[in-house]
């Protein structure tokens, strides 16, 4: 809303280090804010305070040793992770994994995402200031955490995918309880509605603010959400389906300014529908085996490349494998979304305020220790 | 005034009394107020908040409390020390005075001064003047940032806040509370003012920088505003004086709109006033804690031109029209 105001006076410049400690950066995200009063002339976020080197890790260790490092790049899709790695290391060797592990890991990743959305939407209001929507969403995400608890035996990093596979097979208390949960989720949705998405605070604070149009999307490389609301139906579940994705009846919901108003009702809807996938899903479950059993624990690919490209919870994330035929890869590369989402700030967040900072920074929802990796 | 001089001997053990009582009854309201927000935003976001100490957690605050003063003070490198250790008591200080002039019942007025209301909107001033110092002592570009808002942010809403209770001191004709308090034994202001209450109770949410208001402190922004750099038992009297300064507002809001210490429309119930006027206040302060709560943060420049634009407009008019009423009909 800064044509609201005469053009900043552009004297007694200042920086400010929003970070790399901050309440509002999630994660370790520094952001060197030039301040002119509270206007922000420039903005350079600085990365790497999380750097573990997990592309480096993924050259010494084989293909199965590297899968609980997938899941800890974003920790809050870990799922989604694991279970694009295995597709592209399943591409890579050709094996064929059986049908109901496919509509398992469809499942258990939508749930996933289900859950990293709703972190997000409760973070994101707590940058906003409001507190309580954030418990009401870790009490519904908790409900995920459970359920991907009993099958995965973790909540978080869950490196449950295998090649050819999953771990364990679910049972029927899982679909039982998954079943329970998206009608949960689905009675909870008034609520939110109500008292978020209607509140007139929520409306100002979000509405033409951060403005992420089709142009600068495509320039810097965003995806995800974040392109989505910017009004370009671009989802890899679509576009590539991969897995079964093509088999599901489900939309890609856009925006249409790209504001962080849009990119708010883009997560939502998007939830939504990671609903019905599941629910599609779970109708369409077939019997059988639950993994290839004729996989080695070490994997040797044939000497290749393969790039494997899937939508993850923020967007378009890549695995780039190169085999020479040992069981180590050659070359281990992520392409990660939170990157090209993260640095169009420098675009976004000239001539804005530091409060707005806070929340675009917030609705574009990074994963800063996925970038630094 | 005068009769503060003259009186001697029995008007001088009131005093005395009274300030003791105020000293007590300050601190335990405001240990008492913190275990309520807690319970109050416990119970609102699906937990029972503070269990552990006493019944229902009822001690906490007074562990609290201790936690706190056992910590180091720490004084920040390059602060200004001088300004930065006298803030935290500049701000406390004045939160003090305005219970005295506060009609907590017929009876129960320490000094029932003439200028009772002029009294505590000017000491509830001085809090903006400590929140600036101490902002500006911390060296930390955060404080400096909360400091700076909460000075234009009192600025803007202290104009609407005194509109609206000038409407109100029209139609009695008196700044003495009492005579404002009995003013409303049959009917309470806020049906004849509801415009001046409802801008008088946003004004005091401003006031006490309580949200959707609170963007001095704003820690998802600022990390924790003008107290970024205090610790221990300085952020304690910080943390107190803001508890306080809720209950005066809301003491006033009481006397002014909700009849004080009368029932409703001239019934008591057999109630004791001091009854009455308790309940209406603790009343408006769970709704202060209710918008904390519910409400997400107004941006900056929002909050201005809601101010300026809106209400002091508003109030402006609403004076207006109860200064024609009353002249005319």
């Amino acid at each position: 809303m800064a044509e609201q105001f005469a053009e900043p006076v552009r004297q007694h410049l200042y920086s400010l280090n929003l970070g790399p400690q901050h309440p509002s950066t999630h994660g370790v995200l520094r952001v060197l804010l030039t301040l002119d009063g509270e206007y922000i002339v420039e903005a350079d976020p600085v990365i790497g305070y999380g750097h573990r080197g997990h592309e480096k890790m993924g050259e010494n260790r084989t293909y199965l040793q590297f899968m609980p490092n997938t899941s800890r790049i974003d920790y809050l899709s870990g799922l989604l992770y694991n279970h694009g790695f295995c597709l592209a290391v399943e591409k890579l060797t050709g094996i064929e994994p059986p049908e109901r592990a496919r509509y398992i890991r469809v499942i258990c990743a939508e749930l996933n995402r289900i859950s990293s959305h709703l972190l997000w939407f409760g973070t994101y209001l707590m940058d906003l200031g409001a507190f309580t929507p954030f418990l009401y969403c870790f009490d519904d995400r908790e409900n995920i955490l459970d359920i991907l608890d009993r099958v995965s035996g973790s909540r978080l990093t869950y490196s449950y995918c295998r090649f050819g596979g999953v771990t364990r097979d679910i049972d029927d208390v899982f679909i039982e309880q998954t079943r329970a949960f998206v009608k949960r989720l689905r009675s909870r949705w008034k609520d939110y509605h109500n008292l978020v998405t209607k509140n007139v605070i929520f409306i100002h604070r979000t509405r033409d603010v951060g403005v992420i149009d089709k142009d600068l999307a495509l320039r810097f490389g965003v995806t995800g959400p974040n392109l989505r609301a910017a009004g370009v139906p671009f989802d890899m579940r679509k576009v590539e389906p991969y897995e079964v994705y093509d088999r599901f009846d489900f939309e890609i919901p856009v925006g249409e300014k790209g504001d962080a108003l849009d990119r708010y009702r883009v997560r939502l809807e998007e939830m939504e529908q990671s609903c019905r996938i599941i629910e599609q899903a779970l109708d369409q479950l077939p019997d059988g085996p639950y993994r290839q059993e004729r996989v080695r624990l070490k994997v040797k690919p044939p000497r290749g490349e393969v790039y494997f490209a899937f939508e993850s919870a923020r967007g378009q994330t890549a695995y780039y494998l190169v085999s020479d035929g040992s069981p180590y890869p050659y070359r281990c590369h992520v392409r990660v979304p939170s990157f090209g989402n993260l640095h169009c700030l420098t675009e976004v967040l000239r001539e804005t305020l530091v409060a707005d900072a806070i929340s675009i920074l917030g609705s574009i929802d990074i994963v800063v220790p996925e970038i630094d990796r | 005034m005068t009769e503060a001089v003259t009186n001697t001997g029995g008007d001088w053990l009131r005093l005395i009394v009274g300030l003791i009582l105020v000293l007590i009854f300050s601190q335990l309201n405001a240990l008492f107020l913190v275990w309520l927000e807690r319970k109050v935003a416990g119970h609102i976001q699906l937990r029972y908040g503070p269990m552990e100490v006493g019944p229902h957690g009822l001690l906490q605050t007074i562990v609290d409390g201790i936690k706190l003063v056992g910590k180091e003070l720490i004084t920040p490198f390059k602060a200004d020390k001088k300004l930065f250790v006298i803030a935290p008591v500049l701000v406390f200080m004045p939160v003090l005075v305005p219970f005295l002039v506060l009609p907590f019942g017929p009876e129960l007025i320490i000094r029932d001064m003439n200028v009772g209301l002029l009294l505590i909107f000017a000491f509830s001033t001085f809090s903006v003047l400590a929140i600036l110092v101490g902002g500006w002592a911390s060296n930390n570009k955060y404080a400096l940032l909360g400091a700076i808002r909460s000075v234009a942010q009192n600025v803007a809403y202290e104009i609407p806040l005194l509109l609206s209770v000038m409407s109100v001191v029209l139609m009695v004709h008196s700044f003495k509370f009492s005579e404002l308090v009995m003013a409303q034994q049959r009917i309470w202001f806020i049906f004849l003012q509801p415009v001046a209450a409802i801008i008088y109770f946003i004004c005091a949410t401003a006031e006490t920088n309580r949200a959707p208001f609170d963007i001095p402190e704003a820690e998802s922004e600022l990390v924790a505003g003008f107290h970024t750099e205090y610790s221990g038992m300085r952020f304690g009297l910080f943390f107190l004086a803001e508890y306080t300064n809720m209950f005066i507002v809301c003491a006033v809001a009481t006397s002014l709109f909700l009849g004080g210490w009368h029932g409703p429309f001239g019934f008591s119930l057999g109630i004791p006033g001091v009854v009455w006027f308790l309940a209406k206040t603790y009343f408006l302060l769970f709704v202060l804690m209710w918008f904390r709560w519910t409400f997400p943060r107004v941006r900056f420049d929002q909050l201005m031109n809601f101010s300026w634009k809106v209400l002091i407009p508003l109030s402006m008019l609403n004076l207006l029209v109860t200064a024609l009423v009353l002249k005319f009909v």
